[in-house]
């Protein structure tokens, strides 16, 4: 019994032996023992300005680095403060783990100071969670935990520990070994019978098109998918996710797919006669109208998780598995193809695409996101990690930036959560020290989390934020313009001088409303060494085309009009 | 359809809660659960019935599969299995009515466990149809008050839960199972 600690000891010694260096969080009573032993170990700890941010930062480091990120907070308002973070963390399959203080165990049920059943409230949203309550069950919790959050397909694990759990002192025991959960399956294996009827379907296709989503990052497949594509010559579309984990400018990517997805895209899904789905969940955003979804093509799914399995669209052969592992067993039967018709069927319905790029606009005076990202784009290589928030900008960066590298575009997908960019940036940051990362946030998400700014200033954290300024709620707008009658109830947005803002958190700033701008300005946010905030005022009314309404079907689009009402003249 | 799970659960707090949130929450109704203690240490067993389609009972099962306490997932729908439903009825009975009641209930291979001047207690098991056609007689005679525990389930032969295929070694199987037998 000699190896007697606190569980405030215990916690973090834990945490230290499952790799953690970075934690995010914010003290409050029910977590003080937690962070009065915090001191004694090799723990940076960012103080965040709300526990929101924590969370989306502990997202942002996992995302970037594929490592558990891990948040810290306090009983009640500080835990339930995070739930927006875990929600946003458990639909994207983010690994995170989130540690909350808790009133005594004695006090639990009698409505305490900051008392909430924080399990309770995070149990639709977390892949699994705990509540502490004795010393020594806090090492091998935390060990599961991280166990749990990063098996199988990742997820957001919580764990609730009491105030007396902390202070009390037990043995500590740290078992090394795997852990063993008897009810815990974290992979699957299909039946050869349907890796047969893959892979039958597979070699007979002549217009098949792979899709990837966020599970081949999460797998680590990007070079087994890029072999399966370049082996047998099919196409690779992306889900919003999936947009870094095959190289954009690979000849064989189409792009992005989905509501705001290229119209080639989309119109070769409809065309398709098989689909390859590889870590992604057919969201109703990839979808639109199910009823009417690629009508001609087989389908084949593979997923870690069967529960994905004919829940929004119904295939033909389900192919359970780390996508890995799955691709594995595959490439020795997949065959050779050049596919030459399917892709030169592809390459002619880009059409006209191209000059209905607001890029290919002459310049009239007027700024456009899609300048503002593309210049990003093209002054930083394409090596930049990206974090972007919700909302047009969010699909500008999806169209304008082109990902080459795995786990470079962070972006909150499935929950589509304002005010993720700036604390999921400083999470990536900090996992990722020699990234060069670029925020870019609307003006709407930005004034959502905008207190950040100041976590940004007191940890000294090089990132440098672009703010698409449009003076509206701009996808709300765009959507009121389409199916509300231009009816812009509640869009219209006053911001402060965000310029000056960021000075008075002691960043340096600026503001740019002229495309010949751009350029000088990024080339100074790059160089600076500290926090840059540019505050881009763009077009008020842009759109983002091609757009599939909500539900429609997939080929319905509505297109950027080619002789567009939006060339103005410079002084409208 | 109605479909009859059994599920295996490691015996901790909150247990009950995540399995019951995971209906709701995937919007599944559940039309019966119930739940108790096993043959095995720190393992309780439900008996859920739910009315879903054959590709929704798949995805329940996957979904269940999920959380971490699962240990097991069986849809006895289709295969062999004694089904029953455990019913006290308390019923009016006066001097004139009691034996016509007792012997209904005798009818029924039902029991009765309270007499008391005006009402009688019984005690009724059986598939859930055996008890709504006992309900049924009973009615004219006023029935006051009834509790039901709701479907538990078996299968037969010598099957355990815990022998059957794991969906680690083998696809979720969804063919009806031919024989088929509710005894009463």
């Amino acid at each position: 019994m000699g190896n007697i600690r606190t569980g405030a000891q215990i916690l973090w010694e834990s945490l230290v032996r499952e790799g953690v260096t970075t934690v995010f969080g914010y003290p409050g009573g029910a977590i003080l023992p937690a962070y009065d032993a915090m001191l004694e170990y090799p723990i940076r700890h960012v103080l965040v300005r709300h526990e929101q941010g924590a969370t989306h930062m502990a997202d942002g480091f996992a995302r970037a680095s594929g490592e558990v990120g891990v948040a810290v907070a306090t009983s009640g308002p500080g835990a339930t403060n995070m739930v927006t973070g875990i929600a946003t963390a458990m639909l994207d399959s983010s690994p995170v783990v989130c540690i909350t203080g808790q009133v005594g165990s004695k006090l639990i049920g009698s409505d305490a100071f900051q008392e909430t059943d924080v399990t309770g409230v995070t149990l639709p949203i977390t892949k699994h969670n705990y509540l502490v309550s004795k010393c020594s069950d806090l090492a091998s919790t935390i060990h599961e935990a991280f166990y749990v959050a990063r098996s199988g397909r990742p997820g957001p694990v919580l764990v609730d520990i009491t105030k007396d759990a902390q202070q009390s002192s037990c043995e500590f025991v740290w078992d090394d070994t795997p852990v063993q959960l008897p009810g815990y399956r974290p992979e699957l294996r299909a039946s050869e019978a349907e890796y047969q009827r893959a892979m039958e379907l597979i070699n007979s296709a002549k217009r098949p098109v792979i899709f990837a989503g966020h599970g081949v990052m999460l797998s680590g497949a990007m070079d087994l998918v890029r072999e399966f594509a370049e082996r047998a010559n099919i196409p690779i579309a992306m889900t919003l996710l999936g947009i870094g984990s095959f190289p954009a400018l690979h000849p064989l990517n189409l792009g992005m797919m989905g509501m705001h997805g290229e119209a080639w895209v989309n119109q070769a899904i409809q065309e398709a006669d098989l689909l390859l789905a590889f870590g992604m969940r057919f969201d109703d955003r990839v979808t639109g109208n199910v009823k009417t979804y690629a009508p001609n093509a087989r389908k084949i799914h593979i997923d870690i998780d069967p529960a994905e399995f004919n829940k929004n669209v119904l295939v033909d052969v389900t192919l359970a598995g780390d996508l890995s592992n799955v691709l594995r067993d595959l490439l020795p039967t997949l065959e050779r193809g050049d596919r030459a018709e399917w892709l030169s069927a592809i390459s002619e319905m880009k059409g006209d695409s191209a000059v209905r790029d607001v890029q290919n606009l002459p310049d009239s005076g007027h700024l456009y996101a899609a300048h503002v990202i593309n210049d990003i784009w093209r002054m930083t290589d394409g090596k930049a990690v990206v974090v972007t928030d919700v909302g047009q900008h969010q699909m500008w960066e999806a169209q304008y930036y082109r990902h080459q590298d795995p786990r470079s575009l962070i972006t909150s997908g499935g929950l589509g959560t304002m005010g993720f960019a700036l604390p999921a940036a400083i999470g990536a940051k900090l996992s990722r020290p020699d990234a060069e990362v670029w925020v870019i946030v609307g003006d709407g998400g930005f004034q959502m989390t905008m207190c950040e700014l100041a976590t940004i200033a007191q940890e000294k954290i090089k990132i440098n934020v672009a703010i698409i300024n449009n003076g509206y709620l701009g996808m709300v707008r765009q959507w009121q313009e389409f199916f509300y009658e231009r009816r812009y109830a509640a869009t219209p947005l006053l911001s402060p001088d965000f310029a000056k803002l960021a000075e008075a958190f002691g960043l340096r700033s600026a503001s740019v409303s002229k495309r010949d701008e751009v350029e000088p300005t990024i080339e100074m946010a790059r160089s600076e060494s500290g926090a840059v905030v540019i505050d881009f005022k763009v077009d008020q009314e842009d759109t983002v085309y091609p757009m599939v309404p909500a539900g429609a079907d997939l080929d319905a689009m509505i297109r950027r009009p080619s002789l567009s009402p939006i060339v103005e003249t410079a002084d409208d | 359809m109605r479909h009859t799970f059994v599920v295996l659960v490691e015996d901790k707090p909150g247990v009950l809660n995540r399995v019951a949130s995971l209906f709701r929450r995937r919007a599944f109704n559940i039309e019966s659960l119930t739940v108790g203690h096993t043959e095995i240490d720190r393992v309780s067993r439900m008996t859920i019935v739910v009315d879903t389609d054959v590709n929704g009972a798949r995805r329940l099962e996957a979904n269940l599969y999920k959380l971490v306490n699962v240990l097991r997932v069986t849809d006895l729908t289709n295969k062999a299995s004694v089904v029953r439903d455990l019913t006290l009825i308390r019923v009016a009975a006066t001097n004139e009515t009691r034996t016509q009641v007792m012997q209904l209930v005798d009818t029924f291979r039902s029991r009765v466990v309270d007499v008391a001047p005006d009402t009688l207690i019984i005690e009724a098991t059986g598939t859930e149809n055996k008890i709504d056609g006992l309900l049924g007689v009973l009615e004219p005679y006023g029935v006051l008050e009834i509790v039901r525990t709701g479907r538990v389930a078996m299968s037969r032969g010598q099957q355990h839960p815990l022998d059957s295929p794991d969906p680690e070694n083998e696809e979720m199987s969804t063919e009806p199972d031919d024989n088929v037998s509710y005894s009463v």
